[in-house]
């Protein structure tokens, strides 16, 4: 038979030979070292067994001075009213509206990579998923604080949701903002079950570590008895798939409702149609963002290079380049439609409002500065100039460059979260009704004081619960590949 | 050990060797038995001849009542027990009842997949006869388990010991009740 191979005849044509790929065009491994799956459990599960490192109580006690900073702030709030904040007519919507719409798109990027990169079979995203979904149930929560309390009486919150009460009346669903009720809850309530469906095998694992009674209990009790059975994996596996099937339209669906409680109001800058595709993207953009600013420390502190490796941020920062770019091109569409639209009011909110610096486009057009221009353009450096860095190599390997860009991507996005919504209220309709909007003490301690709420969480989860889901990464190693030298295959057999 | 064990468990240490005991298994004609692994191995599904499962039926009727609540609720609400004009809009309209009544589907249709695959594989259970055995632990590290019930009609005490330590088990024992 070889001799029949090298000598193609008429009756039988040569073999098809195949050559390996040349090394240059090999995929790096998505996790380093070659180590087998055992030693993904002991290295995963490990960070959340050992005592707490130095950095890590540190880290805690400052969280918790900062989340105990942001209920005294509401404590305040609620005992005084609304006045304690900087509102004033015309400026009725400012940091509490602002942070919420922040920190609600950046839980947008842990559904985006659980749900959107599984459905795309990206595999890389099993070693980042647990800790992004982690981030959008926490970044939900301190959003879902913010439109709580911007009521003013707070006490009355339920109001928002369709529960009777004494005065027998309902929510008004022809209103944007009940809406936003609607997603804002079930964002968050499905963005829970995905998030524990994925826990379920990994605290299994636990378990099945655990030395003390105490965490034999805990572990074993949300495990739900899971051993590990195929008929189950069958079960799991489709309802994980549904599960990413359905959160894909709801990420999509939350924060293009989140728009349009301002796009369906006709205030020149909010009443756009671009608004839910734009603030989709904003939101993945902050979201990745915020991921990385995570991540990037995080891998260092806990040793985890070789789950979460260069390859992984080179390809978040890859994403944060796209998502960065469509907001750019939405930013180019918003002012080339408020010239071309011909309306003057919004030509007035663009140019005069937002554009009009006081040193190249004021004077150019011969107009005043606007009162906000600085939101205007940190803006657009740090949303549209800072991640076309994202380009070059050098930059998405340079862990501290990636770690510095994306903490201005999230500033950038806070910018315009406030030029959005602070910016276009400032000045109605008619110059009578202008104003200029300052926070108050109050406004900028309850806003770093989420940060507080946000890491006592994220602390506590990287402290008790797996921060990588460790099943999944099994999953896509060589060594749990049925069909490869490493899972056991035979080599020359028709799966080699 | 007292009357008979639960089970017969063979550990295997690759998931090319589980893939390929479970084939010859579920071709021996064995019904009460499965596979452990710590992580769902690709065509596992096929080899033990498991059909396609249900969860999506869960989902399905989950995500039809969503959608039906918010609509019927909206309409009950705004158009029949508490009409009220607002900006000249009609008091219904399937428009403005949508992204509720989307959000409620995909809440409810999520609540069906997870509660639907519990249900159909019987979780919670926190007791369990695998759970007390020692070396099963492994299931959820980097081993590959084959059980088989001592209920199942093709079982024989000596005879399955045999198939699978043939099929290149190091490690054959019994699980107790």
């Amino acid at each position: 038979m070889a001799e029949a191979a090298q000598i193609p005849t008429m009756s039988q044509p040569a073999p098809l030979v195949v050559h390996a790929p040349p090394a240059e065009l090999e995929r790096e491994p998505l996790v380093a070292g070659g180590h087998g799956i055992g030693w993904l459990s002991d290295t995963i599960a490990g960070v959340a067994e050992g005592s707490p490192k130095a950095w890590w109580k540190i880290c805690f006690a400052i969280s918790v001075t900062m989340m105990t900073v942001c209920f005294l702030c509401i404590a305040y709030l609620m005992s005084t009213g609304v006045g304690v904040w900087g509102l004033g007519h015309p400026v009725m919507w400012g940091f509490a509206i602002v942070n919420f719409v922040w920190w609600i798109g950046i839980g947008h990027a842990g559904t985006l990579i659980s749900a959107i990169l599984f459905l795309l079979r990206q595999k890389w995203r099993t070693s980042i998923n647990r800790a992004a979904e982690a981030m959008t149930i926490f970044a939900v929560m301190c959003a879902g604080i913010f439109p709580l309390i911007h009521i003013g009486r707070i006490w009355y919150g339920y109001w928002l949701f369709p529960i009777p009460n004494s005065y027998s009346i309902w929510p008004q669903f022809r209103s944007p903002l009940m809406w936003d009720v609607f997603a804002v809850s079930t964002y968050f309530t499905v963005s829970v079950l995905f998030w524990y469906m994925g826990l379920i095998p990994d605290l299994a694992v636990m378990r099945d570590r655990a030395k003390t009674n105490v965490r034999k209990f805990g572990y074993g009790l949300f495990a739900l008895g899971w051993t590990g059975s195929n008929r189950h994996w069958s079960n799991y596996e489709k309802a994980y798939l549904i599960l990413a099937g359905l959160s894909t339209p709801l990420v999509l669906s939350v924060h293009s409702i989140v728009s349009l409680d301002f796009s369906v109001s006709q205030l020149p800058g909010w009443h756009t149609t671009i608004f839910p595709p734009y603030f989709v993207a904003g939101a993945v953009y902050s979201g990745f963002g915020m991921v990385l600013t995570l991540l990037v420390p995080l891998r260092r502190l806990l040793k985890l290079e070789e789950i979460i490796t260069v390859r992984h941020i080179e390809l978040m920062c890859k994403v944060t380049l796209l998502t960065g770019s469509i907001v750019g091109y939405a930013y180019v569409m918003e002012f080339f439609i408020a010239w071309y639209g011909g309306n003057p009011y919004e030509k007035f909110v663009f140019l005069h409002s937002r554009l009009a610096d006081p040193f190249i486009i004021g004077p150019l057009y011969g107009i005043k500065p606007a009162p906000y221009w600085w939101a205007e353009w940190m803006m657009i450096l740090c949303n549209v100039l800072v991640p076309q860095l994202f380009w070059f190599k050098k930059v998405r390997t340079s862990m501290i460059v990636v770690f510095m860009l994306s903490i201005l991507v999230n500033v950038g996005m806070w910018f315009e979260r406030f030029v959005i919504v602070v910016v276009s209220l400032h000045r109605e309709f008619l110059p009578s009704n202008w104003g200029y909007y300052k926070p108050t003490w109050v406004d900028i301690l309850q806003f770093l004081g989420t940060f507080g709420l946000f890491f006592t969480f994220f602390l506590l989860f990287i402290r008790y619960v797996p921060l990588i889901a460790i099943a999944e990464v099994k999953g896509v190693t060589p060594q749990a590949n049925p069909h490869h030298p490493l899972g056991g295959a035979k080599m020359g057999g028709h799966h080699s | 050990m007292n009357g008979r064990p639960y089970a017969i468990m063979a550990e295997f240490e690759t998931p090319a060797a589980i893939l390929r005991a479970a084939d010859k298994v579920r071709g021996e004609g064995f019904r009460n038995w499965d596979v452990f692994t710590p992580f769902p191995v690709h065509g596992m599904d096929r080899a033990m001849g498991i059909r396609n499962s249900k969860v999506g039926w869960f989902s399905f009727i989950g995500g039809v009542t969503g959608y039906a609540t918010g609509m019927l609720m909206i309409w009950f609400m705004n158009t029949l027990d508490y009409p009220i004009v607002i900006g000249g809009k009609p008091m219904f309209s399937p428009f403005a009842a949508f992204p509720p009544s989307y959000e409620l589907t995909i809440l409810f249709g999520s609540f069906g997949a997870l509660l639907g695959m519990l249900f159909l594989n019987r979780l919670p259970r926190l007791h369990h006869p695998l759970l007390k055995n020692g070396r099963f632990k492994l299931a959820s590290h980097d081993r590959f388990f084959v059980v088989i019930e001592t209920n199942d009609p093709q079982y024989s005490e000596t005879a399955t010991r045999k198939l699978l330590e043939s099929l290149g088990s190091r490690h054959v024992e019994f699980v107790e009740e």
